[in-house]
């Protein structure tokens, strides 16, 4: 019985999805193994060997392997599977991607974005946006789980001393060519794993006044989210989505502003701590889950908090 | 080009959905039913394409019971010319789904095949990557954009990190964002003119495949309710509360 992590990475660094993933494998009390997928990644695995929980890295390093594919990953791990009983991805778009193929090849039924391992075969997960949360069992002789990275908390980084051992690259045929990444540079923290975070809605009304946004976000070192609707509007590009299909985040702290709170947004950001809603509808659904809930208008509050959060750092230094 | 779409009929976006009171799943019955979001811009996309003159016939596909006709009849309303439905009383699981969909891509010989990204009922995100792996195509998933020129396609698909570009080649599996286009509405003549469309019936059994689950269902529940917190009158005391209540700040 050993369990099977499946690494998202850049090749330089492991995503921090990764290391919920590695927790939520803590659960089945096992023997955990890390698979690596990459190119000129010996750096990568010199870090990994130090994560706690993880006994035994796999590395599979191969020039093919710098933009992998899932065509060309799911056969590489299908081949190694058999020393398994659960193999885990994060509920990422990484492992949304890859893992299905997998279960194609193995023909062993998936669950996707697990919140939580009740024993070696059963396995709590949200339908319907999280409006349901379903139990369920299965007996197959391989588990295959992407699992929801804010559902757990990140594993320890340091402190263990894994073996590593190449495995083998099988080449697979493919018309796909990896052509490039549209990424959006920040130094903001990273909306899936950030403290606070700061979304605005269509309320926000244009891309301009997403501005005032980051201004707060920087105050806060916060990230930056969105409702689907101004990523539609086009006011913020689509890795800031939160929601049913976008992104989940559950931060300390979540400020919801110019957002009416559909049922697909509520799905992305309800597990917050402690969530802020500004909009000048008062009856905005928003409020109905919202912590604290201010009715004003946006662009007259947002600089004051600016101000207030200045005012309050002179007090403390 | 031929076009296959797969889509989906599940518990309409808009409506609150209510967990059964044995706990058995969550309540379908009586309530308004409607095509799954992300499967109608794969509906628009391959009727666009169409349009273009780029594909040649646009069939769709769903898999349920006498009532997913309904789905069938809209995406022809749409703009598909042709649907069948592969009855099954029977709920899916997503390999389930993918096999019955290679037996009629076996039948139809399509040379693309557009699916929604996720099912907003089961939320599984699986079945178009299986499909593709299944029929060893390639996959493109969560696509924003599809140019097609020649043989050749260009995708641009949504990832957690911003875009991500590919190109490929026909025979192809390519799963649809929201994003990629803005499904028309079925216009009333279009509406009658589906309804003397053609709209086949396949029984799921005659098709030899396993669709016994795999997964046992063992309750459905409601989340925890999230209370209403408070209203605060103006920005300090929202900013005093987050310093000295919740201290989140």
């Amino acid at each position: 019985m050993t369990v099977l992590v499946i690494a998202e990475h850049d090749n330089h660094n492991l995503k921090s999805s990764t290391l919920n993933t590695i927790t939520a494998a803590t659960k089945f009390n096992d023997e955990i193994h890390l698979i690596i997928l990459g190119n000129s990644i010996d750096n990568l695995i010199n870090n990994c060997q130090s994560l706690q929980e993880v006994s035994k890295i796999l590395k599979c390093d191969h020039e093919k392997l710098e933009n992998p594919i899932p065509e060309i990953m799911a056969p590489i791990i299908s081949n190694i599977s058999k020393n398994y009983t659960h193999i885990l991805a994060p509920a990422s778009t990484f492992g949304k991607n890859l893992l299905p193929r997998l279960s194609a090849l193995l023909d062993v039924t998936q669950i996707s974005d697990v919140i939580e391992i009740q024993n070696n075969n059963t396995f709590v997960r949200p339908i319907y946006a999280g409006n349901a949360i379903s139990t369920v069992e299965t007996n197959q002789q391989i588990n295959l789980l992407t699992i929801r990275p804010t559902a757990f908390d990140k594993c320890e980084e340091s402190g263990g001393s894994a073996s590593s051992e190449a495995i083998q690259y099988l080449d697979t045929e493919t018309n796909t060519k990896f052509i490039g990444r549209e990424v959006s540079k920040s130094d903001r923290p990273d909306l899936g794993n950030a403290r606070v975070v700061v979304s605005g809605g269509r309320g926000m009304e244009n891309s301009d006044n997403f501005k005032l946004l980051y201004d707060l976000a920087d105050k806060l070192n916060a990230a930056v989210g969105a409702s689907r609707a101004a990523v539609d509007s086009g006011y913020i590009g689509n890795e800031y989505q939160v929601g049913q299909t976008g992104k989940m985040v559950a931060p300390e702290l979540y400020i919801a502003v110019g957002i009416s709170g559909a049922i697909q947004h509520l799905a992305g950001m309800k597990d917050s701590k402690v969530i802020v809603a500004i909009n000048k509808d008062a009856e905005a659904p928003i409020f109905g889950i919202a912590d604290y809930g201010l009715s004003t208008d946006l662009f007259q509050a947002i600089p004051e908090i600016i101000k207030e959060l200045d005012l309050l750092n002179k007090i403390e230094s | 080009m031929k076009v296959l779409v797969a889509v989906k009929r599940v518990v309409d976006y808009k409506v609150q959905i209510r967990v059964k009171t044995d706990n058995s799943g969550v309540e379908t019955q009586n309530v308004k039913m409607s095509v799954n979001p992300p499967d109608e811009n794969a509906i628009e996309e391959s009727v666009k394409l169409k349009e273009q003159g780029l594909a040649t016939e646009t069939i769709a596909v769903t898999i349920g019971d006498d009532k997913s006709q309904d789905v069938l009849r809209t995406s022809m309303a749409m703009g598909i010319d042709r649907s069948i439905l592969v009855k099954s009383s029977n709920t899916l699981e997503p390999l389930a789904v993918a096999k019955t969909l290679v037996k009629i891509i076996e039948k139809e010989n399509p040379d693309l095949v557009l699916l929604g990204k996720q099912a907003i009922d089961d939320d599984s995100n699986q079945t178009g990557q299986i499909l593709s792996a299944l029929m060893n195509w390639p996959q493109g998933c969560f696509i924003s954009e599809l140019k097609i020129e020649d043989n050749k396609l260009l995708i641009s698909r949504e990832i957690d990190e911003g875009i991500e570009k590919l190109e490929t080649s026909l025979p192809a599996v390519l799963t649809c964002d929201l994003r990629l286009n803005t499904p028309r509405f079925a216009s009333l003549p279009n509406i009658m003119k589906a309804k003397k469309k053609p709209l086949d019936i396949i029984e799921i059994d005659t098709l030899g495949i396993d669709t016994e689950s795999k997964i046992k269902v063992l309750n459905v529940v409601e989340p925890p309710k999230r209370e209403a917190g408070i209203m605060v009158s103006d920005v300090k005391e929202l900013v005093q509360k987050l310093k000295y209540e919740a201290k989140v700040i």
